[in-house]
Parts: structure tokens; sequence; C-alpha cells
């Protein structure tokens, strides 16, 4: 935030704390004060969500730890034991489980959030550019995490998963060996990824930090994708914001709780419920909803090596979002062309999961293959030449402008 | 005077990329232990090998072993199994390559070459997909010998699809290479060491 803190500690107490430390008014400034646009809708609550969500799974992450052995001959057992004998052990685990699909559904809101309001455009991309790293960090953490129950999906999962790194040219196989710590996924496995999971989340809060630094330099996009003009177009988050994430909270943790006492195994696999076997394969095995698209991906080009390049490339693509866009315009309310072809990417993403969880045949390779070329084509061809070719509509003046111009049309048809 | 500085700034140079050369090769010292931690360890490593009695496993049945964490395929082939896979002109071959660690480098992948010693009814290998390592399902897929309504010999891979054939031999899928031949020798007759 720019400009002096408007923090002025009163008591002789806190003077002298403030002048030793000034966490106090880095916390007003930031916390309480920040000034932020005023017309954030509710697809601007997912970044607090996703915040709430790390510290619940960190909080039921370490009560878990207190009952869990990383062994494969116990760790099926252990999870079976929190299940059925530690007291609340089963909500514990089923909101760990179902708290890494909520965190996942979050940050897939956050980020179609993020592409459709052009909040990756200057001067954004490094905020956007730590989002995607967070990202990739969530994905390893929950991919070391669902290894841990040590069932049948865990362990085949993982096979496969640190297999797409023997694809690389002449190291990959000593690569997976010293991933795996032998010859197949094992004991030396589960240990380590039992230590990183443990690790990962911290990490991912420190990330988060720079992410929200990042964030505060250049202060929040908004649904106009106009900048800030003045004071007029903003308002302090609290408790303006607080109040409006807050009760997008409430709302959220609702619907994770739905899915915790009603349906805890409903976007799991039965298949996690039988203990890992190495040298059975499930007969379809397939990843956790969250990774279904980019295991389409995989599957949907015939040559391993390709396959898993084209793969990793559909994620780290998104890093070079904000140069691939040439609109200098940011947001797709007033983009008519990107607008419609917008939900035409969405509708493949979601298509492409749909196919990763099909079990594989050549149509549904043929589709794959399609919906890959799209996927790929949204970012390498469509993107920077819809920015050229588009006429966009005319901006508002201001945030403020747009604002008063809304609340006129609902006061005169409230009349 | 002005000399003075300038010898002061050549010492200083020279300190620095010193104390910095010092601590890079120190770090990077210390750096390869907690790397190769991670490498198979002395109890992976000292993983003993197997017999396997062949005399139990009749013709065209297959029983799966563990080796060295992995599966291993133990399969005794019907007649018609080997001669499809004879027929096979090597061309049609995605991997034209053995893969069998008891021949020499690079050996064409006919089918004496997957066996050992010519031994051709019994076929071993790992039974880790060379795509991304799952099981291959035996008796199925577009290459295994159909007799009836039952198929035998030739694999599937559930995972992603690829097919082999009656040889062990990637015909169809994602999967770059042959299923990978162990190191094996016939102790007699009837019986052999893997590893
Ligand atoms: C970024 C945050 C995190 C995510 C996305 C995440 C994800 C997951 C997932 C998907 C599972 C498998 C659940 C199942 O099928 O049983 C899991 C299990 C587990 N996690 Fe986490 N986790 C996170 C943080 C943590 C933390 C901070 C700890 C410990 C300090 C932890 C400890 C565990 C343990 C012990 C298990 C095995 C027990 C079980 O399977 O329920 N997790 N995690
Ligand atoms: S692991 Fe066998 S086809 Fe992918």
């Amino acid at each position: 935030m720019s400009g002096p803190s408007k923090y002025q500690p009163t008591s002789a107490v806190g003077k002298w704390f403030h002048e030793r430390l000034p966490i106090v008014a880095f916390a007003k400034d930031h916390a309480l004060d920040f000034p932020t646009p005023k017309n954030l809708n509710y697809w601007y609550t997912f970044g607090g969500i996703l915040a709430v969500m790390l510290v619940v799974q960190i909080i039921t992450g370490i009560v878990l730890v207190m009952h869990y052995t990383p062994h494969v001959d116990m760790a099926f057992a252990s999870v079976e034991h929190i299940m059925r004998d530690v007291n609340y052990g089963w909500m514990l685990r089923y909101l760990h489980m179902n708290g890494a699909s909520m965190f996942f559904i979050a940050v897939y809101i956050h980020m179609f959030r993020g592409m459709y309001y052009g909040s990756y455009k200057a001067p954004r991309e490094v905020l956007w550019m730590i989002g995607v790293i967070i990202y990739l960090v969530m994905m390893a953490t929950a991919f070391m995490g669902y290894v841990l129950p040590w069932g049948q999906m865990s362990f085949w999962g993982a096979k496969v998963i640190t297999n797409l790194f023997s694809a690389i040219p002449f190291v990959g196989p000593e690569i997976t060996t010293w991933l795996w710590g032998g010859y197949s996924v094992d004991n030396p496995t589960l240990n380590r990824f039992f230590s990183l999971h443990y690790l990962l989340p911290f990490v991912l809060a420190g990330i988060v930090f720079l992410h929200i630094w990042a964030l505060h330099v250049v202060g929040n996009n908004n649904p106009t994708g106009i900048s800030v003009k003045s004071d007029k177009d903003t308002v302090p988050f609290h408790p303006y914001y607080t109040l409006k994430d807050g009760f997008a909270i409430v709302v959220f943790l609702i619907f994770y709780a739905a899915f915790v006492f009603y349906g805890p195994n409903y976007m799991g696999d039965a298949v996690n419920y039988v203990q890992a076997n190495p040298l059975a394969t499930p007969e379809h095995i397939k990843p956790e909803w969250y990774y279904l698209p980019f295991y389409a991906i995989l599957r949907s080009i015939n040559n391993k090596l390709l396959g898993v390049v084209a793969m990793f490339s559909s994620i780290l693509i998104l890093l070079f979002l904000p140069w691939l866009d040439t609109s200098r315009v940011r947001s797709g309310k007033y983009r008519p062309i990107f607008k419609l072809e917008f939900w035409v990417f969405c509708v493949v993403c979601v298509a492409l999961g749909f196919v990763g969880a099909q079990k594989p045949n050549d149509t549904l390779s043929w589709i794959g293959f399609l919906l890959t070329l799209y996927y790929f084509a949204h970012f390498i061809i469509f993107l920077p030449l819809m920015g050229l070719l588009e006429q966009p509509k005319r901006l508002p003046n201001s945030i403020s402008e747009d604002v008063l111009a809304h609340s006129h049309g609902k006061l005169a048809a409230a009349e | 005077m002005a000399d003075t500085a300038h010898d002061n700034v050549n010492r200083r140079d020279f300190l620095m990329v010193a104390t910095g050369a010092v601590a890079g090769v120190g770090g990077a010292l210390v750096l390869w232990p907690l790397i190769t931690q991670m490498n198979p360890d002395a109890a992976v490593l000292a993983m003993a090998s197997i017999e396997v009695d062949l005399a139990p496993i009749v013709e065209g049945q297959e029983v799966i072993l563990k080796w060295r964490g992995n599966p291993v395929f133990v399969r005794h082939r019907t007649k018609p199994e080997i001669d499809a896979a004879k027929a096979v002109k090597l061309e049609e071959l995605k991997d034209p390559i053995a893969r069998n660690e008891n021949g020499k480098d690079g050996e064409a992948a006919s089918d004496e070459n997957r066996v050992v010693g010519g031994k051709e009814n019994f076929l071993v290998m790992m039974a880790v997909c060379t795509h991304l390592g799952c099981v291959p399902l035996g008796n199925s897929g577009e290459f295994a010998v159909v007799q009836g309504n039952a198929k035998t010999g030739g694999w599937f891979c559930p995972c992603h699809g690829s097919q082999y054939d009656t040889a062990g031999r990637i015909r169809k899928g994602p999967a770059p290479e042959n299923l990978p031949v162990p190191p094996y020798k016939y102790l007699s007759d009837t019986k052999i060491q893997i590893g």
C-alpha cells in the first residue's frame, strides 16, 4: 500500500511496541484499511475462501498425523483405525479428504475468474505467475497426500505419475529410481511422500504470503478491468470486504459440510478402500477429479514422451498467459468475441475432464485429441489473434461511474 | 593515495571471489549427500534373487511373481501363441529391439531372442507396462490368439490401452518399448533363477 500508515498507537505500550516492531500498523494497513475497488462481485471472494481452506487442511492434517503410520504394512490399517477407533477420526479424515476437493473447486473458480476479467494483464503478471506456482505446489501436495492411505488407487496413481519422469530422454529411468528410492513405488517412496506432504502446505503458506504481497503492491483488479483512478473508486477492506468474504466463506463451508456429512466418498474412488497390491492394477485407474483434464491430455497423444510434454505444457503455458493475450482491454465484459470464446474454452476444459474419467478407447482418444488441440489453440492462436482483431466495447470512465450507472438502472426499475 | 585505494579494491575483489568459490564448492559437496540419500539404499540393493519352479505351471498358464518390488510374468505358452509370435515380421514391430537382459544389446526382437537358451515355451518378462508402469492383463487385447471365443496370450494394459503380442512385444498404444526380459538363468530344465 502506498502512503503513510493511518495507524497511530494510542497507549504508551502500543507506541513502545510500534517503534520496535510495527506489526500492528502492517496488519491494519493490509487487512483493514486496504483500499479495495468498490465493485468486486462474489467471484472475488474465492481468494479468501482459498486462504481458509489452506488453514483447514493444515489443521486437519496435523491432527491426522497424530494417528497415522507411514509404513506400507501399516498405513492402510492406520487410516482405517482413524476411521473406526479415533474419536471423531472419521470426521477429521473426511474433512481433510473433501477439503482437498473443495480447495481445488475454489482454485479453479479463482483462476477462471482471473482469466475472464484479465487479472493476469499488466501490472499483475507477477501476481498471476505466483498464482500458477501455488496451483502447481497444490497439485504436488494433493498427489502425495493421496498416496498416504496406501489404497489401490494411491499406489497405482503414484506409480503412473512418477513414471511420467521416465519419459525424460537418457536420464528418465535414473530419475524415477531416485524418486522411488527403489525399483518400484515402495516403503521408501511412501516415507518421502509423507515427509513432503507435511512440508509443502507450509511452503504454500509462504508463497501465498508473496501472492498477497504482490496483490497489495498493484491493488485488486475488478469486474470492469479499469484501474482505480481516485478515492471514490475504492472502499476500505474492512468492514466492506471482510463481511462480503465472510458471508461467502460461510456459504462455501456449508457446501463443504454437505459433502463431508452426506456424501463423503462421492468425489473419491471406491477402489481406494482396497489395500495397495503391487501385483495387480485395478481395472480402471483414474486420478482424482481435479487432475482429469490433464490426464486426458496425457492419454490423447499416442507417444509417451510427447504425451508427457503436452501434459506439463498445458499447465506451464499458464505462466505465459500475460503475454499471449494481446488485448489492451482487461475485462472480458467489454470483449464481445473473447467473451464467447472464453465460455467455449471452459466447456473444452470440462469436456477434457469428462474424457479423462472414461476407460480408454479409440473414439475417446480422438475426441480427447481434438479437445487437446483446442486447449492449446486457445492460448497460442485465439488469444493473440482476438486481442488484435476484436473491437472492444466502450469502457466506462471510472469504476465509480460504472457502479452509479448500474445502481440508477436498478432504482428506476424498482420505481 | 589513489594507488592505495586501488590496491584495496583488488584485494577485496580477490577475497570476495575466493570466499565465494569456497562457499560454492562447500555448498555443492553438502548438496550431494542430500540428493543421493534418496537413491536406493543398501537394503533395497541387497534384495535377493528368486527361484521359480516351472514344473507346476501348465501350458497356457501364467503366474505373477514379485522380484525387486515389481511383478514378473512367467508364462507357459501354447503352441499357437509361439507360432503367432514367430509369424510376425520384424518390420511390423513398434520396437524392433529384443530388450532381453540375457542377450546382446540391441538384438532384434525375434521370438527366440525374447527367451533364454531357445526355450520358447516359457516367456519370462517384467509385468510392468513400458508406458507408465501398470500391470498389463493377460489373455487379452488385439494381439492375443483367438481360439473359439477365448483369447490366449497377448496383453492389454488397462491404464492407457497399450497392446502387447504373444511375445510381450509392444504393438499398439502409447507404450514405447517391449516388456523387458529380466536377467534369469535355467538352474535345471524345470527351474529358473531370476536376478
Ligand atoms: C495444501 C494442503 C493439503 C492438501 C491439498 C492435502 C491433500 C490430501 C489428500 C488428497 C489426502 C488423501 C485423503 C484420502 O484419500 O484419505 C491427504 C491425506 C493426508 N494428509 Fe493431507 N493435504 C494437505 C495438508 C496436509 C497437512 C498440512 C498435513 C500434516 C501436517 C497433512 C497430513 C495428511 C495425512 C496424515 C494424510 C493421510 C490420512 C488420510 O488419508 O486421510 N495434509 N491429504
Ligand atoms: S501404463 Fe500401460 S498403457 Fe499406460
